[in-house]
Order: C-alpha cells, then structure tokens, then sequence
C-alpha cells in the first residue's frame, strides 16, 4: 500500500514519490507551493483538534496544509534517523 | 520626462519574498496608494531614478506562486504582466524576485514566468540570510542552466541593491536590448519544470543542514498545539489592552489641542452663527473623531508587526480547525483580522481565497469584525458609561472592548455556518499555505505603513466627516428660533425615522446621528457632537460628559449593541458589490446586519431596564 504525509508521525522523514492525480487542481496547486517527486518532507507540527492542519518542512521552506489534502501526498518513508 | 521614455518593470514573485520592501526601498515609498471607496487597489505603482538618470517606473504586483491564476489576487497579477489591465500598458520587463533561503521551493516559479515573453531578470532576495542557513548559490552556474540574468539582493540594504541598480542602469537605458527570454520547451508542464529545476538546483546550490533554525524553535512553541493558541489569544488580549492604555497621553493632548483651537475661534469670531459653525460644527465634528487617532496608531502597530513578521501566516494555522467547523479555512481569517482595521480592504484581501463560495462567505461576514470606525463609537459610550477602574491588572474599559470584539467575531463564526450551511453551501476549499521564517520587521517599510494607515483615517476626517460635520450643523441650527432639537430640520428628519428606532430605547439625538453615519460609522459621533455642542450653550464640555449624563444607561448598551453589527458604511456595501460584481450581495448584507443590529439593540434594552440598570 502507498504510504501517504499524513502517515509520517512528527519529525519523520519521507520522500515524495508522486501524486494522487484524483484532484488535478489540488495537484497543481501542491506543486506550484513547493511539492515535488524527489523532495524530503517532515511534519513539524499538528493542530490541536484532529491533528489537523499539518506544517510540513520541504525543501526548506514550511508549508501548511489540511490532511485531506496531505492525502494527496504519497512517498517512501526514510527508515533510518541518519539526517540527510 | 514623457511616458514613452520611462523604463517599465513588474515586480513579480511568490508572497513574503521581500517585494514590498525592495519596492519601497527603491521607490522611497511614495507609492499611489489605494483610494478607499469605490477604488480598488490593484497593486502599487512608484517611479524612481536609475544611477544613470534613466527614470523607471515599479509595478509592486501581489504575490504569485505559479501561472494558473488560482485565485483572485493572482490572476490580477498575471493580468498585469500580460498586459491585459485596462489602461496600464504592459510591463517593458520582470523583476521576478524570490527569497533565495527558498530557490529550491520555488525555482520552477521562475520557469514558468519566463513564459510570459518578456526580458525578465531573477533577483535573489534575502542573500545574506540565506549564507547564515547554511546555503551557498553558484550564481554563474544557475544563470547559464536558466539562460536569463541572476542578482544577488539584499533588498533592505543599500549595499544589498547596488548590484541591481548597476545591472538595470548598464541594460535599462535601451529597452529593446534585453531580448525576451525564450520559452523552454515543457510549456505548462509542471511536473517536467519541477524536474528540471530540481536538476538545476542539484548543480547550482549547496545547502549545509543546520540542526534547528532560529524560526523552528520558535515554531516550536507558537505552532505547539496547545500552547500555540494560548499565544494567539495572549497577543490579541494585549493588543486591545494597549490600544486603551498606552494612547490616553497622546488623547489628552489631542483634547486639549481641540479645546484651544475651540477657545481661540470663540475669542477671534464675533458671537453668532459664523462662530457656532466653526466651533460647535467644524472643529467640534472633526476633533471628535481625530481624537481617536491615537487608538488606531496603536492598533495598527500591532496588526503591521503581526504580518511583517510572519506570525499572521502561523494565526492562520491555529485557527484553521476553528475555521473548518464553520466551513471555512484558515486563510480567512487573514481577511478578517484586516477587516478590524477596515472591512474594505478585508473585502479585497479575500481574494487570496481561491473557492468563490469560501470567498463570498468571507466577504459576507467581514462587515462584523470591529473596524477603526467602529472604535470612536465605542471609546465614546465606554469612555462615558464604564468606569475606568481596574479590574486585578486589566482596565475594565478593556474588557468591555475586548467583550464587543468577541461578540462580533461569534456572530461572525455563526453567520459563516448559517451560509454555508443554506447561501453558500458546498465543499471548502483547504489551507494550503506557506509559512514564512521570522522576520525582523523592516522599520522603514513599518513607518510607511503606519503612516499610510493613519494618513486614510485623517484623511477620512477631511473628506467625510468635515462635509458631514456641517451639514449636521446646517440641519441642527436652523431654523434658528427653535427652542428644541426637536423643532429643527434635523430634528424632522430624525422624527421620521425615530417611531422606528424607539422600541429599541433610542432617542431623537441617536436617530439624527445614525442618518449621516451611513457616510462613514464613526460620523455618529462626530454628529452627536455637533448636536449636543450647538444645544448645549457651555463651550467645551465633553461629549463623553454630556451624554452621560443625558443617556440612560440601557440606552448606551443598547447603542453599543447596534454598532456592534452597524449596517452602516456605504463604502463597505459599494467593495462588495464591486468584489461580487452584484447588487444581490451587498443589499443582501445590508438586510442581514440591520435584523442583527435591530433585535440585538432591543434585546440588550429591555434586558438591562429589566435588570433595573
């Protein structure tokens, strides 16, 4: 099964592999904001309620997003804890 | 020098990249700011000189991520690059900035942009901040891999933008020598631009991973789950704390100011009719809401820093779940906290908003938030009818402030479940949004907008509320053998709409004060000024005194209750029927709030006589 962002726990690493192509427009618009295959992505931070939203660390930069969009999302999870 | 000859440039680039601030460093910050009613600002245009002498003129455009035009904002962005504006002839060439600590987010935003088929330059902001993350950019090699320039920028320093002055002056004196960057191949493909500037960025950036940054720390508390939103209610409390405390220096200041011009006015203008519109009418309208000045500084200081440094971003996360269960989205809530300054730039602010119907919703209830012309209303009546103790370390005028704020913002909440569940019903669009690392806000950008901000509301003073002030004057004085208010033209006007306001415990003053307050909300108080100065035959007692001791105190809660929704403010119902392009919304809005207001001001009346208030 592919494993999705909303599957990594906090500070856990993953590499994006692509995207669910079910909502082109969402697709678009996760990719102009900074997603794309190959980045390494770590949630930060979750909300309160829910554990929604979500901050992702990619490429540098923090990006919020709801869960049901971070579905969207789907990657490898980077085992080990060697920081790369 | 004529228009023909001015170098034309577009400042393009993703939102937080720096753009205000190399703008306003360039253009020295006289910019043409919007014009509040009617006029929509698009984005800001200023002209500056080039080392060489060549004269350029700077297209500040808001902030854009890709080329699809998602949401409003972005398509007038776009708009603007392609030429398609009416009456602005395109730009001669793209600026297209991008915060360098970000090049590997956002280098495909570049690729794109050079499809528009202009010269376009890449300049990297922030260069300085990027070398203490850690990230070191081979400029030779991206220029080569891209095929256009690349600058290096500082944009608030002036070392910072040498490099890019120097650049335009050698290339900007002959337009026709920068050739329009060629297209790459993979048009509109996204995820082949993606590739391709990761492959770029592979070659031409080395990033040293640092442990934690300052801004993760610090997220580390401010965007923890339950502390997090303790901070944001911290900060607000604060922030409306000190809009009473700090400003009554600089209000007893403004008094005394407006009390001497009173005096002197009297001592030089022969007793009659010229003297009673001088002074009951022109200064005694305008000093009433002038003096409010201080308090919308204050506020406005607090909202400018909250966006310069990137928490606004981090607020709207936090609230994001609050927002879900009204069936809107965290990034609302960046409109709405505008609108506690002016609705009207908080209608255009949705447009970040990229569902129409989440927009709408917005746009609906943005009229509910506490705007700066709502604040003189209250500041009148709680300066007049709460005592000013303290309550432990909190000033009870605060508190009474601060409670009104809330109850705007649940009925806000409230209403934006009502549509969404009946008007606006269907899917809500998600978050979606970058948070930008802290920023020290850049003084000199915070001065111009603390100066632009208090500049509108002075000059609302001028344009709005003088006018207002003497018409009032020329209703409540004549004819001049009346005894009564009642008998003058005002009083007739005011008679015809005061059967209505009287089962919610207004009188015949507030009746007349709320006729012109559809100009502008605050004109209420300018109004009653007028009133009670030409009735009352003392120059120079307060107003906050008069009322008090004039007004009923259910009378007074009842008045704040109805401003609490004040379907007043023609300027806020004409953003919305230009934002919605119908007249459907705005008189719908309209209806809404007066129902509101009406019902809340009756029951707050009945209420506190019943309670024997």
């Amino acid at each position: 099964m592919t494993l999705r962002l909303t599957d990594l726990a906090k500070d856990e690493s993953g590499i994006i592999t692509g995207f669910d192509e079910k909502d082109a427009d969402l697709c678009t618009r996760l990719r102009e904001i900074g997603f794309a295959e190959g980045d390494n992505v770590t949630p930060l931070h979750f909300g309160l309620f829910g554990r929604n939203p979500i901050s992702v660390r990619v490429n540098g930069a923090l990006i919020a997003l709801r869960r049901q969009d971070a579905q969207a999302i789907e990657l490898t999870k980077i085992v080990e804890n060697s920081a790369s | 020098m004529s228009e023909a000859t001015k170098l034309r440039l577009a400042l393009l680039g993703a939102p937080n990249c720096g753009k205000s601030s190399l703008f306003n460093a360039l253009t020295g910050g006289k910019a043409k700011v919007a014009n509040y009613p009617g006029v929509t600002v698009e984005y800001r245009k200023g002209e500056f000189n080039l080392p060489g002498g060549q004269s350029v003129e700077l297209l500040d455009l808001p902030g854009v991520y890709g080329d699809c035009g998602h949401s409003m904002d972005e398509r007038v962005a776009l708009d603007a690059v392609r030429g398609n504006l009416e009456g602005e002839r395109a730009p001669d060439a793209i600026l297209f900035l991008m915060d360098a600590s970000h090049i590997n987010t956002h280098l495909h935003n570049i690729l794109q942009a050079k499809n528009h088929g202009l010269p376009i330059v890449l300049v990297l902001n922030m260069m300085d901040m990027a070398a203490r993350d850690g990230i070191t950019i081979d400029l030779q090699e991206l220029e080569r891999e891209l095929g256009i320039p690349v600058i290096s920028c500082v944009a608030v320093r002036e070392s910072g933008r040498s490099l890019l002055l120097e650049y335009l002056d050698e290339w900007g004196g002959d337009v026709t020598h920068g050739s329009a960057a060629a297209p790459d191949a993979e048009v509109g493909e996204l995820k082949a631009l993606q590739a391709k500037a990761r492959s770029i960025t592979r070659n031409a950036v080395t990033r040293v991973q640092k442990t934690e940054t300052f801004s993760q720390r610090i997220d580390n508390w401010v965007l923890h789950p339950v502390f997090g939103i303790k901070i944001l209610f911290l900060i607000l409390f604060v922030m409306f704390q000190a809009v009473y405390t700090w400003s009554g220096p600089a209000m007893d200041l403004i008094e005394m100011g407006i009390g001497a011009l009173q005096n002197g006015a009297a001592a030089i203008l022969p007793e009659g009719l010229m003297r009673s519109l001088v002074v009951d009418g022109i200064i005694a309208g305008v000093g009433a809401v002038l003096i409010f000045l201080p308090q919308i500084i204050i506020l406005f200081a607090f909202i400018l820093i909250l966006e310069a440094s990137g928490y606004m971003a981090r607020a709207a996360f936090l609230v994001d779940t609050l927002m879900a269960k009204v069936g809107l989205n965290g990034r609302a809530f960046i409109p709405l906290l505008s609108s506690f300054a002016c609705a009207i730039p908080g209608v255009m602010s949705a447009r970040t908003i990229e569902q129409e119907r989440d927009r709408l919703t917005t746009i609906l209830i943005a009229p509910l938030m506490t705007c700066a012309a709502r604040w003189p209303v209250y500041f009148l009546i709680i300066g007049a009818f709460i005592p000013a103790n303290k309550i432990g370390p909190f000033s009870q005028q605060g508190l009474v402030a601060f409670g009104l704020i809330l109850v705007g913002i649940v009925f806000a909440l409230v209403m934006a479940a009502i549509f969404k569940r009946t008007l606006t019903r269907g899917e809500s669009s998600g978050l979606l949004i970058e948070l930008p690392s802290y920023k020290m806000p850049v003084f000199k950008d915070y001065l111009i907008g603390l100066w632009d901000r208090g500049m509108i509301f002075v000059n609302r003073a001028g344009r709005i509320i003088l006018p207002a002030s003497i018409v009032i004057w020329i209703l409540i004085s004549f004819p001049t053998n009346a005894t009564a208010t009642a008998q003058t033209w005002a009083g007739k006007v005011g008679g015809v709409i005061e059967p209505i306001l009287r089962p919610i415990g207004f009188n015949l003053e507030i009746a007349i004060s709320l006729i012109p307050a559809m100009a502008a909300r605050e004109v209420a108080v300018s109004s009653l000024a007028t009133i009670y100065s030409v009735a009352d035959d003392d120059t120079g007692t307060k107003l906050s005194e008069l009322i008090s001791s004039q007004w009923s105190l259910p009378t007074a809660l009842a008045f704040l209750a109805w401003f609490v929704f004040a379907p007043q403010c023609l300027s806020t119902f004409a953003i919305i029927r230009k934002e919605t392009n119908s007249w459907k919304w705005p008189l719908f809005a309209f209806g809404y709030l007066f129902v509101l207001a009406y019902v809340a001001a009756g029951l707050t009346f009945h209420s506190a006589t019943a309670f024997g208030l």
